[in-house]
């Protein structure tokens, strides 16, 4: 399993063709206390670089870009009770949805953990 | 789950004596700190607290099957216990009256009793709008008597009355746009251009209008970058652009005049679209400066901010919006029209054809009707009481005095709290100043709630989202030069301790009602209604 | 001048501080050739107290007061009793001169109140959460059949032949601008309020919802749940409108009936006629999910840093100061001190005094009806009716409503005036009756009726 990174501050790990997008830690921990998220439906088709959800924190609503193309299998359904979790654990149990990728080509423009990192260090 | 506030009240007054520094009491009051429970509380359905006939039994019912069967469960209270309840509340409030309140952008000045004497005259307050004209010809000289006057000040061509607020106000100014497009043949126009510095409602507006919305950046000294504006326009091509017009905030909201307006207009009208200049710092300019003379297309006014019309706790406004000629006949209805006999009309009780070339110089093609009946006469009546008070002299001092605080508290301050445009020449009737400095973690939102402890209101922050941890102050026309000596005293003080990063000033407020309250609680679980649902 | 406190040698020792020469100085970013140098030529110059309260009272003297003469107008907006207690709370100066509440520590006052507010409209409706205010009904309604668009993702508003015209033509104005369908058709004048063929429109399309006033611009009490359930066949919502809050304390709330959004006029309780504005937009929904949607400002319960009970504006997400272009509306100052004169007014009623009240205004109009149907030419329309019922007079009602006003009587609202454009609704006269309303008021509209149509 392959784990990626946007320069928008999502990660994205790739099992088959099934991947499954959250926001960073970093990302977290700018927007302060997320209070809601608002994800996809099942079955919706999302082009890369596209609004595929939307997190709020108190004063901020900031949209999440899809990384790559695909169809929603699934969205976390945990975050709509628990909103808190992408701020106790956004890389694990804080993610928001799952994609069949349409096109694994796609994924040839996004960093790694290693580059992700040296990008955010030099915000 | 809703918390369910049965027992509301007394953990709040139990609580209400543990604060820091102070001595718990029984009631949980502390002399003069009043603590209130919710009128569902205390109040009790067999309660009330007015007198009416008991409700006749038989006779005929017209109300067929739908006759009310479930009760409403509403709490009453008598009067005394009305009273008193909302005085209570009235007491955890501040307010203009009790002492300076900077918001930058949201101009709270004195609000005079002449005006809300005036307005609860009979003869204003007790008539209906759907009467017939003849028997309300002073409401309608009201609506007429302010429409000149606010033409005159801004030197434009006609006025709409009706948009009931200002953000109502930037939606009429925008669809006259539109219309006025339309009529042109050009509904291709799709783009407004909007500064980043701009209000929220700017953009909100006009996506709620169904234009697409696109930044416009500013220069290092605060203000519209014109070339970039240019260079936007030129985008277009050869005057069939997809730009409808720009929406610019001036003086804006950095406090500053758009020294370039003229040559923005020019640009935008060169350009084939419309400038809609967003009247919220009109104050600033009154009596001195006619935005006519700068090119300007439409504009609103918020009557509570220029014309001094009560807040309220947030509303009601009144937005009335000033209009070039080339936008004029687009005017939503309705209007009013008076005829050489004095007899004032309202242009669609009456048909606007009787009128339109006589009055308006042109065929009035209106784009139609944005609210229920005339608008805030309310307002109306209040705003022409102030500026028959004020004058066209007056009214010039409003204007220059709001210029003058807001100038003698930026450079009073300007050693301490970084004024990120300071250089850029005098402000307006605001002094913008950003966090740049502060020690210890300690932000914006921290000297605003120390603020509260010295007992001001806080000034407006965050706003513009162009300066980091933005403070904008506006004092007003309103404040002494004792008033603004105190408050400066008071901010510089606060801005030693930030720059100290002294962090007691993390907890502040302490003296207020309420400590600092849990929002992200509030929004995490939405407690919208006593004894509701949770919204999830 | 009155309201200035500066004097002269303040200015001079602030400008000196400044380091300002003059005034002008300050305006220096102002091209020059904007500058007006002098009080702007044709207006007065500052007047005092007296001589603009003389000028104001010589235009007030100028209109008919509702109050003075026999009163019948509604159609929107309503005359009620306002105990004295209203006016005086509303001019305590921490609720008059307060800002929106956003610093919410020295905010409390109101936002209690708004809190309490909510809490009355969404019982009062029959829904779950209402908001804390917009401008009008008028507006309130634009703005759940936009929220309607974003919730079902369909265009197509259906609107009832008996929604207020102003209402409709708001509607109308607004959906030219943002691609919405308005599909609407004038009230026709007969006894019931035309459910079939409501549901027969609704029946032949895929609405985002169906917008239905309750009761209607005639009076009439509409079928709701009948309404609703065939919207509800088609995936719309139904949009249930009322224009007159002291209705809904004889008759079924609108969510009991069904309605997904419900909204209306606020002004009939503690706001006054005021000639049309200020007035109070009221905005509730029945499923609490759909407060993401909702556009407006949202008071909830939160508990301070010391974990005392206390309350903040909140979900500010949705609006235009946080979200810009993507708000739920731009709606920024709402109706604030309105919404605080609806619920102390509310408040001193009860849940008693507002049934009295409702069931006062009906008993009323109910005999107001009977009376007026024996003069000669009269027709009431109405099976049912609240406080406001139409009569048909067999000849133009406007230029009835004219000669009684000249007569001294305010005899209603005729169609004409509402329905410029629909001669066929000509003969129609709403007539609005409420507890203000007296048995002389009544005897004095039927003679002049007669009178006139003799």
């Amino acid at each position: 399993m392959a784990r990626y990174f946007t320069t928008e501050h999502e990660w994205i790990d790739v099992d088959g063709d099934v991947a499954t997008v959250g926001i960073t830690d970093y990302a977290q921990e700018q927007l302060g206390d997320i209070v809601f998220v608002d994800l996809p439906e099942d079955g919706a088709e999302i082009a890369k670089g596209k609004d595929a959800a939307v997190v709020e924190s108190v004063k901020a609503a900031s949209d999440v870009y899809s990384p790559v193309s695909g169809t929603v299998v699934e969205a976390n359904a945990a975050l709509q009770d628990d909103p808190a979790l992408v701020n106790s654990d956004p890389e694990g149990e804080g993610w928001f949805f799952k994609l069949a990728i349409a096109d694994e080509s796609e994924l040839a423009g996004l960093m790694d953990e290693a580059a992700y990192r040296e990008f955010v260090a030099n915000l | 789950m809703n918390a369910p506030n049965k027992s509301g009240w007394k953990p709040a007054m139990q609580a209400a004596g543990s604060g820091e520094g102070s001595a718990a009491t029984h009631t949980g009051n502390r002399a003069l700190m009043l603590e209130e429970p919710l009128i569902f509380e205390i109040g009790h359905r067999e309660t009330t607290g007015v007198d009416l006939p008991a409700p006749s039994s038989g006779g005929s019912d017209r109300l067929g099957r739908f006759a009310r069967t479930a009760p409403i469960d509403l709490p009453g209270l008598s009067e005394p216990e009305t009273v008193r309840h909302y005085t209570r509340l009235s007491r955890q409030n501040y307010a203009i009256d009790l002492g300076l309140f900077p918001l930058g952008s949201c101009t709270m000045k004195h609000n005079p009793r002449l005006n809300e004497k005036v307005a609860r005259l009979p003869g204003f307050a007790d008539v209906h709008p759907l009467q017939p004209v003849d028997t309300v010809q002073g409401a309608l000289a009201v609506i007429d008597e302010l429409a000149r006057w606010l033409i005159a000040l801004t030197g434009m061509h006609a006025v709409a009355m009706s948009p009931k607020a200002g953000a109502h106000g930037e939606l009429c100014g925008i669809l006259c746009i539109r219309a006025a497009l339309d009529a042109r043949g050009e509904s291709g126009r799709t783009v407004i251009l909007v500064p980043e510095s701009a209000h929220g409602t700017n953009p909100a507006t006009a996506a709620f209008a169904g234009f697409s919305v696109e930044e416009v950046p500013a220069n290092a000294d605060g203000r519209v970058d014109l070339p970039a504006l240019k260079a936007r326009l030129a985008r277009g091509g050869d005057g069939a652009g997809d730009v409808a017009g720009v929406m610019i905030t001036n003086p804006n909201t950095c406090g500053l005049f758009e020294r370039d307006m003229k040559a923005i207009s020019d640009a935008v009208h060169d350009a084939g679209g419309y400038v809609y200049c967003d009247g919220a710092n009109f104050n600033a300019i009154v009596g001195r400066v006619r935005p006519g003379d700068l090119g300007i297309d439409a504009m609103h006014i918020n009557l509570h901010k220029t014309f001094s019309t009560p807040h309220g706790g947030g509303g009601p406004g009144s937005g009335p919006v000033v209009l070039s000629e080339a936008l004029a006949p687009f005017m939503p209805l309705p209007y009013t029209a008076r005829t050489a006999d004095g007899h004032i009309h309202l242009v669609e009780e009456e048909r606007a054809d009787a009128f339109s070339e006589e009055h308006f110089g042109g065929v009035m093609q209106s784009f139609g009707r944005m609210t229920a009946f005339h608008g805030q006469m309310g307002m109306f009546t209040r705003a022409l009481t102030y500026i028959l008070s004020h004058g066209a002299d007056g009214l010039r001092q409003v204007a220059e005095d709001a210029v003058l605080n807001a100038n003698y508290v930026l450079r009073s301050l300007e050693d301490v709290l970084d004024a990120p445009f300071a250089r850029s020449g005098p402000c307006m009737h605001e002094a913008l100043f950003s966090d740049a400095g502060f020690g210890g973690g300690l932000s914006t939102l921290d000297l605003a709630k120390g603020l509260i402890d010295e007992g001001f209101h806080p000034m407006t922050v965050y706003f513009p989202l162009v300066v980091h941890g933005a403070m904008l102050v506006e004092p007003t026309e309103t404040e002494s030069k004792a008033a603004l000596d105190q408050f400066i005293g008071a901010l510089r003080h606060l801005a030693e301790r930030a720059r100290a990063g002294d962090e007691t000033l993390k907890a502040a407020p302490v003296h207020a009602p309420r400590r600092r309250l849990d929002e992200t609680q509030a929004a995490r679980r939405p407690v919208l209604t006593w004894g509701g649902t949770d919204p999830r | 001048m009155r309201y200035l406190p500066l004097t002269d040698s303040d200015r001079q020792a602030m400008l000196s501080t400044i380091g300002a020469g003059s005034i002008d100085d300050l305006f220096a970013d102002v091209p020059r050739e904007a500058w007006l140098d002098g009080p702007i030529e044709g207006l007065p110059l500052h007047a005092s107290e007296q001589a603009v309260e003389r000028h104001m009272r010589k235009l007030a003297r100028q209109n008919v007061t509702a109050g003075d003469v026999p009163f019948f107008l509604g159609a929107g907006a309503y005359r009620h009793h306002i105990p004295a207690s209203v006016d005086h709370i509303i001019q305590r100066g921490e609720f008059l001169t307060a800002y929106t509440p956003y610093q919410p520590e020295i905010a409390q006052g109101t936002l209690q109140m708004l809190f309490e507010f909510q809490t009355q409209v969404a019982r009062l409706y029959g829904c779950a959460v209402a908001n804390a205010s917009l401008y009008d009904g008028s507006t309130a309604c634009w703005e759940a059949i936009g929220m309607a668009r974003r919730i079902t993702r369909r265009n197509l508003a259906i609107l009832d032949a008996g929604l207020h015209p102003h209402y409709v033509e708001v509607a109308r104005t607004m959906a030219r601008f943002t691609g919405d369908r308005i599909d609407h058709v004038p009230p026709v004048l007969e006894a019931g309020c035309g459910e079939d063929a409501l549901i027969a429109r609704i029946k032949a399309a895929e609405p985002s919802c169906v917008v239905v006033q309750y009761p209607d611009i005639l009076g009439r009490i509409p079928d709701l749940a009948r309404i609703g359930a065939a919207a509800r066949e088609q995936g719309a919502l139904l949009i249930a409108v009322n224009t007159e809050p002291v209705a809904l304390g004889a008759i079924r709330s609108p969510g009991e009936e069904g309605a997904d959004i419900v909204v209306g006029e606020g002004q009939a309780l503690g706001v006054g006629l005021q000639f049309g504005g200020p007035y109070l937009g009221l905005f509730a929904v029945r499923d609490p999910r759909h407060v993401r949607q909702m556009p407006g400002r949202l008071c909830g319960e939160t508990v301070d840093a010391e974990g005392r009970r206390g309350f903040v504006l909140t979900l500010s997400t949705r609006e235009q100061h946080i979200r810009r272009e993507k708000a739920t509306s731009n709606i920024c100052t709402n109706s604030g001190l309105c919404a605080l004169a609806f619920s102390v007014h509310m408040t001193l009623l009860g849940e008693k005094g507002l049934r009295a009240l409702a069931a006062e205004n009906h008993r009323l109009a109910c005999h107001a009806a009977e009376r007026l149907a024996q003069v000669p030419g009269v027709r009431l329309l109405n099976d049912t009716f609240f406080n406001e019922f139409t009569l048909l007079l067999g000849c133009d009602a406007r230029a009835v409503v004219r000669r009684l006003a000249g007569n001294g009587v305010l005899a209603g609202v005729s169609l004409g005036r509402l329905y410029p454009d629909q001669p066929q609704l000509a003969e129609g006269l709403v007539v609005a009756v409420t507890e203000t309303t007296t048995e002389e008021d009544i005897s004095a509209l039927a003679d002049a009726l007669q009178e006139a149509l003799a």
